[in-house]
């Protein structure tokens, strides 16, 4: 039975009745009409012990092929980094597993200090002035950052590259009746978007978003995509890969108001896609358009540095149907994760990372003998043509422990014989041969 | 320093505790020690552009103390000829002084008759008691 | 009085130099990005070796309270024991280490616990389909609104229903939420007995109706006693019923949303099913519908077929889309399914343990608290600190960090805010009979002292690492991220 959870003994429910003035625990739900109660016990599997469930859990975890049971280069949005242990051993602290949100700041320094250590590692990394605490996820940090700039700038359309990841995408449509705006997506050629199209895409619209490394892996002219939404008068919004910073430019520093991307990959664990975090930084006239909570450096009464929830006003607590968003619970622990594995990296681990990536896929490009589906330069991951749909590809290779990578044509019409293949720092030298070698196997 | 509660006699008042001084053509808006005291320590001013057109009753813009906001609403209808730029930088002005130094808005008048349905403080005092 | 000193920033312990990072070293070609589009000025992130990065979060855990530090009973937000078994399951590698991209057909546990997860969620709401997507309440709100307008859409009737109907008592992400899904909101107000108005209700009811968003058990703790009267007003005008489940916790087994008459209704996985909340996530908030709202759930949608093999369907023409990445927060949904299980059936004790200790915290406080609505209560219960404010210039927030001294975390201040000076109190099943008298001794005690030493009240807490802090500062000087000297 589940009671082992709870601590109340018979004896002290008989006091406690009395202390209330009631005979039975039933009279206590004496409010609830009749017709609406429940008169059956809940149809669920009966209770078990702690041992049965771990045991019953066990058993389906072991029925999913994990990415210790096969070579994996599978990425497009998730990517399988190596997360320290000194990241589990610190986001599961009780202090900071079992926190609330850090209403009370007296008895929430820790997390409210952290957030603003996150809130400043963002920053550095993207090249903006203010952060939030963290979004769901990449992609409903991307509907964020429209309803952000739909009312910076007074207008109701969004441009958005067809190179953005296509989940990233499909929230934004998602949201987009509810807040009146209307999506126009911008063609790709050749893997990458155009910035001449991209302007005239841009006219008249609250912002325009791009992702760098784009979602088929490919390098944008980032700079230029930001400078021309610009000239069309939209926020430049990019969508960045936090573990590419190292090498890649940071958005805030090539004319972009708001970044933002998936952190997964800054040290959470695969988790079939969650929770992981968002992150949503922005230059700092934008603080009061941001959603989420914020932690703000301020002074106790003896003088002292301490940290609390700032800009509440902003939020829905207080705003209410003028709030920013309705954001309350965020992923504030696997942002902690982030800030972990950030501060683990150090610029120098992060420089070193990203440059292992540039080389692996270098490696990856060059035994691989298929052709490459597009010419632009990459980061950690790379299309190739199969020569025959790379759902079968995939199958058979999977056959071979390989799992070589995500078939674009999912998602993208047209590209049903791409493969799309993800390298990082868990993948060594012999795993890209074996990768080479099976996909030789079954594409010849 | 924060004022102590008082309700000068020359303004007229509007029941979402603004005020207006009317001087001649134009006004002067602002908020009264009641408002500034429900609100406590005020830390934003967000106001209209100089040159917008304001209608009596209307929200003409917002205010902030750290937990609540709170619209302005225009005693009297006109076009804004000058923001207070002083509370604009700090916005604890108008809790320190709510009548002077913490005025909001300069406004010349689209219908001085207007004035005629505010009250006096008489009346604005009787309704606070009645609160 | 206390010994707490500032804690360094993680920068200022930073030196350059210094990492704490173990990577490995492959032969590789070289390779760079084109000079363009190459970093120019490294990120300053923090310099520091594994032992002192230990050391500093460490320091900030000391600075934190959790569920295991001590009584937590925050109203709204059910902090409940966090079963570790759960961690542990959710790390197993066969679930941490899956990758969401994963085939279907390699990923059949997951999915397979994913269903038998919508399952049990249907038969607790009384309802028929589940979507596991939303990653938090406010969003399944969201989502749910969504449906709504979705639902309405196909009818042809969005342009006419136009409102949602909110009543006073709503949490924040209620009104935001309406705002958000492109509807209006329509305020009601709350009646002497603390139940939703039903003359006010009657009176903005309408042909332009689309929902009632209502939180049963309300946030004032009380269950609607009109509720059969209430679903029936909105049902006659063709308008739907939202169901806030943030106060699930009173009613599990006991009386479900679907046979109170509701079509939709999130769940809050990390306060009802004690999923541990991570210091403000991550959550999960999934959203059941009845069958009429099923065609409009997001995608992708997982399908049993008839040899028990599961797979996912994207192809679902009236559905509103994705409203996050994948199929939702797995690692939290695991820790929930662990939690049902132990439960089972037994969920409606979990339940009456609640009520009971809220009633139990209610009937030994109301003699020295004010009380708006003397009733029975659900899981959780609203007091006024009113007449302390009055006699003796004592506020809830005084209270609240007096109790900190007690070494108990603050009940929810200020809210609802239909009661003056509130401190919503929610104690949940886990706690003992010990616990709940050292908060009712700890909360008489502070009453006597608003009338004896109002000044340790005005200056609690005391020998915590910081004291009250000057938050009208924190926006005007607006310090959001350290920058170097």
């Amino acid at each position: 039975m589940g009671t082992g959870y709870l601590a109340l003994t018979d004896a002290d429910r008989e006091a406690m009745l009395q202390a209330i003035g009631v005979a039975s625990i039933e009279e206590l739900f004496a409010d609830i009409p009749e017709q609406v109660r429940l008169k059956r016990e809940l149809e669920l599997p009966p209770p078990a012990s702690e041992l049965e469930v771990e045991r019953e859990l066990s058993a389906l975890a072991s029925r999913n092929v994990d990415n210790g049971r096969e070579l994996s280069f599978l990425g497009a949005g998730v990517y399988d980094h190596y997360v320290p242990a000194i990241v589990e051993a610190v986001i599961s602290r009780p202090e900071f597993l079992t926190a609330y949100t850090p209403y009370q700041p007296e008895l929430s320094q820790g997390l409210l200090q952290a957030i603003f250590e996150y809130q400043t590692v963002i920053c550095e990394l993207t090249g903006m002035e203010v952060s939030n605490a963290s979004g769901y996820d990449g992609a409903t940090v991307a509907a964020d950052a429209c309803f952000m700039a739909a009312h910076a700038t007074g207008r109701k359309k969004i441009a958005v590259a067809e190179t953005v990841n296509p989940q990233v995408r499909q929230v934004i449509k998602t949201y987009a009746p509810g807040f009146g705006l209307e999506i126009v997506e911008v063609p790709h050629f050749g893997g990458v978007t155009d910035p001449e199209v991209f302007l005239t895409a841009a006219q008249d619209a609250a912002a325009a978003i791009f992702q760098q490394p784009n979602f088929f892996g490919c390098l944008e002219a980032a700079p230029d995509l930001a400078r021309a939404a610009s000239e069309a008068g939209a926020l430049a919004v990019a969508h960045v890969d936090p573990l590419s910073l190292g090498v890649l430019e940071a958005p805030g520093n090539y004319g972009c108001q708001i970044a933002i991307g998936e952190g997964q990959a800054a040290g959470n664990r695969l988790s079939f896609g969650g929770p992981h975090f968002g992150f949503l930084a922005a230059k700092k006239d934008l603080i009061r358009r941001m959603p989420g909570r914020i932690s703000g450096q301020t002074v106790d009464r003896a003088g002292r540095r301490g940290f609390v929830l700032t800009f509440q006003t902003r939020e829905q607590h207080i705003r209410r149907e003028k709030a920013t968003s309705n954001i309350t619970t965020n992923q504030s622990l696997c942002a902690l994760a982030g800030l972990v594995y950030l501060s683990w990296l150090g610029p120098r681990g992060l420089r070193e990372l990203g440059e292992t990536c540039l080389g692996l896929t270098e490696l990856a490009k060059s035994k691989i003998g298929l052709p490459l589906a597009f010419e632009a330069p990459v980061f950690k991951e790379f299309a190739v043509r199969t020569n025959r749909p790379s759902e079968e590809v995939v199958r058979e290779a999977k056959k071979l422990g390989v799992n070589p990578g995500y078939p674009l044509g999912r998602d993208h019409p047209g590209l049903e014989d791409v493969l799309l293949i993800a390298l990082t720092e868990k993948r060594s030298p012999a795993d890209v041969e074996r990768l080479a070698e099976v996909l030789a196997e079954v594409t010849a | 320093m924060a004022a102590a509660e008082n309700y000068p006699a020359d303004l007229k008042y509007h029941s979402e505790h603004d005020w207006a001084r009317i001087e001649g053509a134009e006004a002067v808006f602002g908020i009264t020690w009641k408002a500034q005291d429900m609100l406590g320590e005020l830390v934003f001013f967000q106001p209209p552009a100089v040159g917008a057109e304001i209608a009596k009753d209307a929200v003409y813009g917002e205010i902030e103390s750290v937990k609540a906001v709170s619209d302005l609403v225009a005693p009297l209808s006109g076009k804004v000829v000058a923001i207070n730029e002083k509370v604009e930088s700090a916005p604890e002005t108008i809790n320190d002084d709510p009548y002077g130094e913490g005025w909001l808005v300069r406004v010349e008048l689209a219908d001085p008759g207007e004035a005629e349905g505010l009250l006096d403080v008489e009346a604005y005092k009787q309704l606070l008691s009645e609160e | 009085m206390s010994e707490w000193c500032e804690l360094p920033l993680i920068f200022e312990r930073s030196k350059p130099g210094r990492s704490a990072y173990s990577l490995p070293r492959y032969e590789l070609p070289k390779a760079e990005v084109p000079a363009a589009l190459a970093r120019t000025e490294a990120p300053r992130l923090p310099e520091l070796a594994e032992p002192d990065l230990a050391r500093h979060f460490s320091a900030l855990a000391e600075r934190n309270f959790g569920i295991d530090s001590g009584f937590y009973p925050l109203g709204s937000c059910t902090m409940k024991y966090n079963p570790r078994l759960n961690e542990r399951l959710a790390a197993l590698p066969g679930f941490a280490d899956l990758h969401p991209h994963q085939s279907p057909e390699d990923a059949q546990g997951a999915l397979e616990l994913c269903y038998q997860l919508q399952q049990a969620l249907a038969e607790i709401s009384g309802l028929d389909a589940v979507t596991l997507q939303p990653a938090a309440g406010s969003q399944g709100e969201l989502t749910g609104l969504m449906l709504v307008r979705a639902y309405f859409q196909d009818r042809g009737e969005l342009e006419q229903r136009r409102k949602v109907v909110v009543p006073d008592t709503a949490h924040g992400t209620n009104p935001a939420s309406v705002t958000m899904s492109g509807f209006e909101l329509q305020p009601v107000k709350t009646d002497a007995r603390g139940n939703l108005d039903l003359e006010d209700l009657r009176r903005v009811v309408g042909p332009d109706t689309a929902a009632l968003m209502l939180t049963n058990p309300s946030t004032l703790g009380l269950f609607e006693e009109g509720i059969v009267e209430l679903a029936r007003i909105f049902h006659e005008v063709g308008a739907l019923l939202y169901y806030d489940g943030a106060n699930l916790n009173a009613v599990c087994g006991i009386s479900r949303p679907g046979d109170m008459g509701f079509d939709v209704v999130h769940f809050n996985l990390h306060k009802t099913f004690s999923t541990p909340h991570g210091g403000g996530g991550p959550g999960a908030g999934p959203v059941a519908v009845r069958r009429a709202l099923e065609p409009f759930l997001p995608v992708p949608r997982i399908v049993r077929s008839k040899d028990g093999a599961f797979s996912l369907d994207s192809e679902l023409p009236k559905s509103i889309g994705r409203v996050r990445g994948f199929l939702g927060p797995f690692g939290v949904l695991v820790k929930a399914y662990a939690f049902i299980r132990v439960y089972g059936p037994a969920l409606k004790e979990m339940s009456e343990a609640a009520v009971l200790n809220a009633n139990y915290l209610l009937s030994r406080l109301k003699d020295v608290y004010e009380l708006r609505y003397d009733r029975l209560c659900k899981h959780e219960f609203v007091l006024s600190a009113a007449a302390l404010k009055r006699e003796h210039g004592i506020s809830a927030l005084d209270v609240a960090k007096r109790l900190m001294d007690y070494d108990i975390h603050p009940p929810t201040v200020y809210f609802p805010l239909v009661v003056p000076e509130a401190l919503m109190i929610e104690p949940t099943e886990t706690e003992s009979l010990e616990t709940l008298d050292a908060f009712v001794d700890a909360m008489r005690r502070i009453a006597a002292e608003a009338a004896d030493t109002p000044e340790l009240l005005h200056e609690a807490p005391h020998g915590r690492s910081v004291e009250r802090l000057d938050e009208a500062a924190a926006v005007k000087r607006a310090i959001v991220r350290y920058e170097p000297e």
